[in-house]
């Protein structure tokens, strides 16, 4: 990220001098997984702040609560992840001023995509997931990049050890590679998919270091939202 | 009341020491519907009286929320108050996201009563034509505010602004020593008679009731809910000599369906459509003179 260093200007190194460039971003680690089905939407992330090989918590909650339809889990920045969701809630309030009613989850997601974007030239360095109930009351996971692009999925895995989760989900929940037939795909149900999550975050926080300490799920209904932890190896 | 050479400019004063704008501006507050304000230990209540509706439109609203724990209730001109309104949404928001804590509430009413004293002596402003009632919650408790176009901003126990708001100031008056120990319910009960004073006799109330307290956030009561208070309270005063007791039939006309978007308070819904500026003056009602303008 630290395109400005002293290496693009070769001619103004002095030998035994030290530069130390100033980078904005930092990664703080974590991951991110989110599912979602007919009539409920389950999001996990682990709850592991870091910062190179140190550990600044192993209890920090990934997952922000938008409304009672929406959550949000960010990953990357901490600091940026604080700013952005900070920006968002303050903009559903003033969208709840001006219309008198709770902003839709699909609405929040285009949102946040056109807020990223205004940052096109200094990022966010955030790995967004929000994961919702849209309005005819289905399951909703909208996945993002740093600067806002947007795609709606069934299934999503982000943040350090995302590379590693995704390929379990497309096995597992999207039933890619397995030789069944149209008509033996079970539909999804709600403990399936926590299962399923609970099972990833286990395998990831296995081999990738910044994955760990416990992972908290949200499960999102139409009855609200209701908060699970399991705990992972604190190695 | 025409007060002769000295009311043109705000910048102008009278030879006895008066600013005839400002009194002006506070006559615009008279103009609108009666507000009511009145606190206990763990709640503060607002309620507005709602004109009667013309047949082309829906009444403007009367309180406007602020934030979970403040909300306001106007009387005079509306545009002005949705303005104060957007001024203390915008300041409540930025403060809640920069230090994660509610506005204190004796600091908002002081800035909104310094940034509204700079129209009482600019040449190229006017004053806002609106009394507020501030309902609010914070660390040092309920709160009453009221804020006049005169840019003064008064703590108080109870207060009513608006036409005919005098009964309702003195029912608050007679029982203001009780407000302190009531329950929730019987605070909204002395609202709603209080601002019963202001209606005419003839007709139910039509009311907007928002509540704020401990572990309460800011809310204006639903239709279904302001109706059951008014009918679970005494109906206004048999001291006045009549016979109420059609009284609660006649809520009956009030009660909406959950998909009915007409009622008055009923703010889940958006607004399809608000008169703000209609042209028309309705036929019926024959006492009010700036029906449009002011609420």
């Amino acid at each position: 990220m630290n395109s400005f260093g002293i290496e693009q200007f070769p001619d103004y190194k002095v030998p035994g001098v030290q530069h130390v460039d100033f980078s904005p971003y930092e990664s703080n680690g974590g991951s991110i997984v989110a599912i979602a089905g007919d009539d409920f939407v389950v999001i996990a992330a682990d709850t592991r702040l870091s910062s190179g090989y140190s550990i600044h918590s192993r209890d920090q909650s990934k997952l922000f609560e938008m409304s009672s339809k929406t959550v949000l889990g960010s990953t990357g920045c901490w600091c940026d992840t604080l700013s952005l969701t900070g920006l968002v809630k303050v903009r559903m309030q003033m969208y709840e001023h001006t219309h008198m009613k709770t902003m839709t989850t699909d609405a929040v997601a285009q949102m946040l995509s056109i807020v990223m974007y205004n940052r096109r030239f200094f990022p966010y360095y955030v790995s967004n997931i929000l994961a919702g109930l849209d309005k005819d009351g289905k399951g909703a996971v909208y996945s993002y990049d740093p600067i806002g692009h947007c795609e709606r999925a069934t299934y999503r895995a982000g943040g350090t050890a995302g590379a590693l989760l995704q390929p379990v989900l497309d096995n597992q929940i999207g039933y890619k590679n397995q030789n069944l037939s149209a008509d033996q795909l079970p539909p999804l149900t709600k403990e399936r998919a926590v299962a399923v999550a609970s099972d990833t975050f286990i395998s990831a926080a296995e081999r990738d270091i910044y994955t760990g300490d416990s992972v908290l799920i949200n499960i999102i209904t139409a009855d609200g939202i209701e908060e699970r932890k399991l705990q992972l190896r604190k190695d | 009341m025409f007060r002769g050479q000295y009311d043109n400019d705000v910048t102008v004063w009278s030879p006895q020491g008066r600013l005839f704008q400002v009194e002006y501006a506070m006559e615009a507050v008279g103009l609108g519907t009666a507000c009511v304000g009145l606190k206990s230990q763990e709640l503060a209540v607002v309620v507005g009286l709602y004109k009667p509706e013309n047949q082309t439109g829906l009444s403007q609203p009367k309180i406007i929320p602020i934030d979970r724990h403040v909300g306001i209730c106007i009387a005079g001109i509306t545009a002005d108050a949705r303005v104060l309104g957007k001024y203390l949404r915008t300041e409540c928001l930025t403060y809640r996201h920069s230090y994660n804590a509610p506005y204190p509430i004796s600091r908002l009413v002081w800035n909104l009563g310094n940034k509204m004293q700079i129209s009482t002596q600019r040449y190229d402003r006017r004053p806002h034509g609106v009394g507020l009632l501030l309902a609010a919650y914070d660390k040092n408790g309920s709160h009453i505010y009221q804020v006049m176009p005169s840019a003064n901003v008064f703590n108080c126990k109870a207060m009513a602004i608006g036409n005919r708001s005098q009964g309702a100031h003195t029912y608050l008056m007679k029982h203001a020593d009780t407000f302190p120990y009531c329950t929730n319910d019987e605070l909204i009960c002395h609202g709603i008679q209080a601002i019963s004073y202001a209606a005419s006799i003839d007709e139910p109330l039509k009311l907007s009731i928002g509540i704020v307290g401990k572990d309460q956030p800011f809310k204006i009561l639903s239709n279904a809910e302001s109706l059951s208070y008014q009918r679970t309270c005494k109906p206004p005063d048999d001291a006045r000599n009549h016979d109420m007791s059609w009284y609660p039939e006649a809520l009956k006309e009030f009660e909406f369906t959950e998909n009915d978007d007409a009622g008055p308070s009923d703010q889940g819904n958006a607004p399809t459509s608000q008169p703000s500026h209609s042209d028309v003056t309705p036929v019926t009602s024959g006492n009010q003179i700036n029906d449009n303008k002011s609420s």
